[in-house]
């Protein structure tokens, strides 16, 4: 029982890790993207 | 075996699911005592960041047209399809989503939005062009209005301390989602060519990696058991605010009560006030700043669309969270106060500033974002948990209603301004105080907001049918 939650923790701490890269990294790709967009705007 | 129950008086009767469902059911997805309601946000944005696509469908437009020899309007067939194949689906097929839970509407929006392209590619491949409508408008269009409404009201339920902030994030996603699928749609075309077989190809890739996309909200989605509570956790007392209801309403109820009707019309007016400026963004910088001696460049016009579309995300995040902390209808007064005044100033201060008309404008967008990020909350407010995501999808029409009225009005009086030989400033400003008196409207609209009559509310179960029932969960996800 202690051993099961000695590795529940960071199994879920991967879990979160991975499960917000999957979505935070094509999201920040986007708003990369978006944000190269803005240079011409304030004369760059 | 142990039975649940569930009651949808929206059928006038009691359903009966079996703990044996499969993967799928609602009773399959509840989450374990240790689960971290931080893992349901991404369940929620990896439907939303996909589905957000459709607002980049005008990516393949060129090629499409060129490949199949179609006009602009033909071309623009399969997103209009789709658009209103959300509305419709959210509005209809809420009820089915409540039911069967989230995870069940998630599946079944990957399964159709990822179909729709394939669809699509065999259309292409084949030159049958009503395919492409068929496959992207319907089947597709089907999978946007199941998965815009299917974490909603899960998302509440786990974050009830915090459901403007919850909801914020994956309404953000939709936003979200055109800023990664316009770049990678036109790399893919650019890699595999605007041939037919080209633009097929690119269909099928989109269509599984969305599906590859999509399933970790399948697998992830969990909605908390009954009577969860974060810890450390109790309800506020509901006597300071006295729109936040501990009852519920059914989605049938729900639209005959005067409150829906209301938010009805301060989310439409929200939204074609904002998606008045959205869609006609770069000529509207361009034509009121082309009489001064600092014109405003084709480039820098799309450098102001993005601009426009990080205020409309950021505002659905940041507008949605603060209205946890000052209330629902605070915000909306924000919103709609506030927005009218944002209009008032670009239509006073003209082509004199630049950096005025680009500070109001970003200001319009975060309301018109924030506007559909709290509409959710606010309906919890008013409704209840109980079938919320049901009622959300029928007020969802009043975005379809806004879709239509926005771009009709500045387009038709923009040219028709400009066939009476006016220009700059003076081809938008009927436009602009009309924005300002449907604001007005939705800000009256939105006083008249009061909490729901009792009788509209569902009687409390009390007693269970059977001696074996393991739990009566209330209502849906």
């Amino acid at each position: 029982m202690m051993a099961e939650q000695n590795t529940a923790a960071p199994r879920r701490t991967a879990l979160m890790v991975v499960t917000w890269a999957w979505v935070g990294l094509p999201f920040a790709y986007g708003v990369y993207q978006l944000l190269l967009k803005l240079g011409p705007l304030f004369g760059g | 075996m142990p039975t649940y129950y569930s009651f949808m008086p929206e059928d006038g009767q009691i359903l009966k699911n079996s703990t044996s469902g499969g993967f799928l059911s609602r009773a399959r997805s509840v989450a374990p005592p240790t689960w971290s309601r931080w893992l349901v946000p991404p369940a929620a944005l990896s439907v939303h960041l996909s589905i957000g696509q459709a607002y980049a469908w005008s990516v393949f437009k060129p090629a499409l047209e060129e490949a199949l020899h179609l006009s602009g309007t033909q071309s623009a067939l399969p997103f209009q399809l789709g658009i209103v194949m959300l509305g419709l689906s959210a509005a209809f097929g809420g009820p089915l989503v409540e039911r069967n839970g989230p995870r069940w509407a998630m599946f079944v929006s990957t399964v159709c939005f990822s179909l729709g392209f394939l669809i699509a590619a065999l259309g292409v491949a084949t030159g049958q062009y009503w395919l492409v409508v068929f496959g992207y408008g319907i089947v597709g269009g089907i999978g946007l209005g199941i998965g815009y409404i299917s974490p909603v009201s899960t998302l509440m339920k786990w974050f009830p301390d915090r459901p403007g902030m919850a909801t914020g994030i994956a309404i953000m996603g939709f936003g979200g989602g055109a800023l990664i699928a316009s770049p990678w749609s036109a790399q893919m075309l650019s890699s595999f060519g605007t041939t037919t077989g080209g633009i097929a190809t690119a269909f099928v890739v989109h269509g599984v990696v969305y599906a590859i996309f999509m399933s970790l909200g399948v697998f992830l989605i969990r909605v908390p058991k009954d009577g969860w509570r974060p810890a450390g956790w109790t309800p506020p007392e509901t006597a300071g605010r006295a729109l936040i209801t501990t009852a519920n309403v059914s989605a049938r109820n729900a639209i005959r009560t005067p409150q829906f009707w209301c938010l009805w019309i301060v989310l439409c007016f929200n939204v074609t006030a904002g998606i008045g400026i959205l869609e006609k963004a770069a000529p509207m910088i361009t034509n009121f700043f082309a009489n001064t001696s600092t014109p405003v460049s084709v480039s820098a016009a799309a450098g102001f669309v993005a601009l426009l579309s990080l205020a409309n995300m950021a505002g659905r995040l940041a507008w949605s969270s603060a209205s946890d902390a000052i209330g629902r209808k605070n915000m909306y007064r924000v919103y709609l106060g506030v927005g009218a005044l944002l209009y008032l100033v670009i239509t006073l201060a003209g082509d004199s500033a630049s950096f005025v008309f680009i500070l109001c404008a970003m200001g319009i967008l975060s309301f018109y974002g924030g506007g559909f990020a709290t509409a959710p909350a606010y309906l919890k407010d008013l409704f209840g948990t109980y079938q919320v995501g049901a009622i959300h999808g029928r007020l969802l029409t009043a975005w379809s209603t806004a879709g239509v009225l926005g771009p009709l009005i500045v387009n038709a009086i923009a040219d028709s301004q400009e066939a009476a030989g006016k220009t700059g400033p003076a081809l938008y400003t009927t436009s602009l105080y009309i924005m300002i008196a449907l604001l007005a409207i939705g800000f009256v609209a939105n006083e008249l907001i009061r909490p729901v009559n009792p009788k509209y509310h569902e009687p409390p179960v009390t007693e269970a049918p059977e001696k074996n029932i393991a739990a009566v969960p209330q209502g849906g996800s």
